[in-house]
């Protein structure tokens, strides 16, 4: 993928995933850019998911995995580090709000807390600053010890994401944030998005190409080969994707004819 | 119209007349189970009522029905379901915990689990022998003749039973005793081996009804496993975790076999001062009036005790109600 200027926040090479003998993903190699918003698009049980929690190496949570090939966050490779220490590198929101059954106050001061910050002052700004971030604040300020189960759908994932910026990721991926809101919802949280790349990478799975067309800089097109291994289509520019696809398997997803 | 051919019948009030008789059935089968309590708790009631008196809880078993009371046996089952509870609760949540989140899912993990949940279902009895064997005479090893007294030269008393007694650390309210006898603590520790496999089941449960959802965001902020569990799963499920406890110990509280079996003595006129001393239990007491000749005894004064047990275990119940509707989160 053409990159220009743009640096390389995670490099993905030749990587191949397996859920024990099922191979999920068939070496896909591909630069995600810093500072952008980068989607993942493609039909039905293509690996996109399973791509996406790979760069958190949350996959490992489920009992017999393997991998193959590289990838590497900002040139380090990510299977050398400690699962924990990416994790707070590399954020996650996910597809149905899941704000713990807590004050919205110790929702977000969570993150913080575990990675070793007690005192109250500092941890009450951090909460404020990620509100603002996502938000949020303006119309959760006077009860922060209102619990997070009590919001709206909108309002829970706008949680998750503040929850998630507490911790200062530089990468924050996002699997199909808003397929469970409403549409006036959905329009805020990708408003929030487009806030959110000046400071984060954002690598975000959607379903909705409408939302990957106005929403991203960059599109990867993923697609299940015959043996349901998924597989990297193309990739470039959103706006060359969708008015100019090299691939005649994109065009025909692009415009509907399958998927 | 088309004519019929698909062979479905116009039976709709046969339907509904079955359907009437099997909810007929299933009020039967209610009512019964409802009627037998209701029967036994009014005969006991009628029997004992009147003997339930302030003198119940505040005098020892005496020879006399107009004095006797159950005060040491109250006392006892007391103080063995709450030391019950404080051993049974760490190891019991500990297990479970290990067993939910930690052990891989293997042929080993599978036979722990068969053992745990045969285990819930050992007659009682058998867990007096074990208490017995294990914490009342330690498999004699402190006998004078022993093994471990000749290889280590160890200063047990000289009678048959033996008996080590020493300061652990040199410090006075350590002073610990071997074996553990007929004392508080061995029934206790029987006692918790007898709920143990209860708890444990209760408490997976409870871990495994908090949303996985949960823990994968928790993970995902940075958090290890640990520190999703503390902070996450086990605040979760302690309602679940709670009232698995209490019910097992109101379970505890009724059992008679095992604590005649490891030794709880039937006449006990004095309270316990440490959990080295000789104790009894309410239900121990009952089973003694009930084999006295007296009708005072083996009618009056059982029936009296039996509601008292009742009225304790009634309590137990309130308790772990109250705790869960209390502690539950309202997802």
């Amino acid at each position: 993928m053409e990159l220009n200027n743009l640096s390389t926040k995670i490099g993905i090479e030749q990587y191949n995933f397996y859920y024990g003998g099922f191979q999920a993903l068939r070496d896909i190699t591909i630069n995600i850019p810093e500072n952008q918003i980068t989607s993942i698009i493609g039909p039905s049980g293509c690996g996109k998911s399973t791509f996406l929690r790979s760069f958190n190496r949350m996959n490992e949570l489920i009992p017999g995995v393997k991998t193959k090939g590289d990838i590497r966050l900002d040139d380090f490779n990510i299977y050398e580090m400690d699962p924990v220490e990416l994790r707070k590198r590399v954020g996650m929101v996910f597809q149905r709000p899941n704000p713990f059954p807590k004050s919205i106050f110790d929702n977000i001061a969570f993150g913080p807390r575990v990675h070793g910050i007690t005192a109250k002052q500092v941890l009450a700004e951090i909460v404020e600053k990620s509100l603002r971030q996502a938000a949020l604040w303006d119309e959760v300020k006077d009860d922060l010890n209102k619990s997070g189960l009590a919001l709206s759908g909108g309002q829970q994932q706008r949680l998750c994401i503040a929850r998630a910026l507490a911790v200062e990721p530089e990468v924050i991926l996002m699997d199909e944030p808003a397929s469970a809101l409403d549409p006036i919802a959905t329009l805020k949280i990708e408003d929030l998005i487009q806030e959110l790349k000046e400071k984060y990478t954002i690598v975000i799975v959607t379903h909705n190409m409408q939302q990957a067309a106005r929403a991203s800089d960059y599109t990867l097109f993923f697609n299940m080969a015959e043996d349901r291994a998924g597989y990297l289509v193309e990739s470039g520019k959103t706006v060359n994707i969708f008015t100019n696809p090299k691939e005649e398997l994109t065009e025909q997803y692009i415009s509907g004819r399958f998927g | 119209m088309e004519a019929k051919t698909t062979g479905m019948k116009d039976n709709l009030a046969r339907r509904r007349w079955i359907g009437n008789i099997f909810l007929v059935l299933l009020i039967i089968a209610t009512l019964v189970g409802l009627l037998m309590l209701t029967i036994l708790i009014i005969d006991i009631a009628v029997k004992g009522a009147d003997w339930v008196s302030p003198q119940l809880f505040t005098n020892y078993h005496s020879r006399k029905p107009e004095k006797a009371g159950m005060k040491s046996a109250i006392v006892g089952s007391i103080i063995v379901m709450g030391l019950t509870g404080l051993f049974s609760f760490p190891i019991g949540v500990g297990a479970a915990l290990y067993l939910e989140e930690y052990a891989k899912k293997n042929a080993l993990t599978r036979f722990i689990n068969i053992n745990i949940n045969n285990l819930a279902g050992v007659p009682s009895i058998v867990y007096g022998m074990l208490g017995l064997v294990v914490f009342g005479r330690m498999f004699g090893v402190f006998n004078p003749n022993s093994w471990l007294v000749t290889t280590f030269n160890l200063p047990v008393g000289q009678s048959a039973l033996g008996g080590l007694e020493f300061d652990l650390f040199g410090l006075s309210f350590l002073h610990l005793k071997f074996p553990f006898g007929r004392s508080l603590l061995a029934g206790s520790l029987t006692m918790t081996l007898l709920i143990l496999p209860v708890v444990i089941i209760s408490s997976r449960e409870a871990i495994r009804a908090v949303p996985n959802s949960i823990r994968l965001a928790s993970f995902a902020l940075g958090a290890t496993k640990w520190q999703t569990i503390s902070k996450q799963v086990l605040p979760i499920a302690m309602p679940g975790i709670l009232t698995g406890v209490i019910l097992a110990l109101s379970r505890a509280i009724g059992e008679t076999a095992p604590l005649i079996i490891m030794g709880a003595f039937t006449y006990v006129p004095f309270l316990p001062e440490s959990v080295w001393d000789q104790f009894t239990v309410m239900p121990i007491q009952i089973y003694n009036w009930i084999t006295l000749p007296q009708e005072d005894f083996r009618i009056h004064l059982a029936a009296a005790g039996i509601l008292v047990l009742l009225a304790v275990l009634l309590s137990f119940n309130a308790v772990a109600v109250f705790l869960r509707k209390k502690l539950e989160i309202k997802w």
